[in-house]
């Protein structure tokens, strides 16, 4: 049942990662960086606020925290991403892109961490 | 036509890093360790996908959205990672925390580029 679950949730997860890089490279241009940044801020509100909680069900936690966040963020993208702008020289974005990464999302962890924790 | 085959990828690896994170359970305010290792060897293998094999197939443009964007992309996390930090920052592990970023952030990007040069070279 827990197989069928991340799965479920990474099923959905992905797709939408893929949509977020699709429309910021449409936006943005070719290299965009935003729809990754942007999910993986997104994500880790969202996983932030369901730990926080402390007592959401073992189901919920696989579908949506395993499943949907853990998929829908990436590490790798992210890593490969800033290899490339370092090879294209662009050291100040490669750094701000990093910087920026680490900053909003451990924000965003946080803050869904700490609301879900008050209520 | 590329969702559909990032949909199958990531749920492909999301199973792998829910396995990995089975086998080696990390509870806070533990080093953690499964998701250090998810990202790092996800780093490393999409390098030399970046490296040795996309280049190889620019026909095959199914390749990209299964293993990059699916299978690497759902294998590794993010939130996973900020939680992790966040959970031990709570606990009062905050030189642990400090240690878990700098390793997962350096150790990613170097991973990466170690990939991508093994990649080529290949």
């Amino acid at each position: 049942m827990t197989v069928l679950l991340v799965v479920l949730g990474a099923a959905l997860g992905a797709p939408l990662r893929l949509l977020a890089e699709r429309v910021a490279v449409a936006r943005r241009g070719r290299g965009s960086v935003l729809g990754t940044l942007t999910v993986n801020v997104a994500g880790s509100l969202v996983l932030g606020a369901l730990l926080g909680a402390g007592d959401a069900p073992a189901g919920v936690v696989a579908l949506v925290g395993t499943g949907f966040c853990g998929t829908l963020t990436t590490f790798s993208t992210f890593g490969a991403d800033v290899v490339r702008l370092v090879e294209e020289r662009v050291d100040g974005r490669a750094c701000a892109y990093l910087a920026g990464t680490l900053v909003l999302g451990l924000g965003a962890a946080a803050a869904g961490y700490v609301a879900a924790a008050a209520v | 036509m590329a969702y559909v085959l990032a949909a199958v990828g990531g749920a492909l690896g999301a199973l792998a890093r829910w396995g990995v994170d089975a086998a080696l359970p990390s509870p806070a305010p533990g080093w953690p360790w499964a998701t250090l290792l998810v990202n790092l060897t996800g780093c490393l293998l999409l390098g030399v996908l970046l490296g040795a094999v996309l280049p190889r197939f620019p026909r095959h443009a199914w390749l990209r959205p299964l293993l990059a964007t699916g299978v690497l992309g759902g294998y590794t996390t993010y939130s996973t990672f900020a939680v992790d930090v966040v959970r031990l920052v709570d606990a009062g592990a905050v030189g642990t925390a400090a240690g878990y970023v700098v390793a997962s952030v350096v150790g990613g990007v170097l991973a990466t580029a170690a990939g991508v040069r093994l990649g080529r070279r290949a």
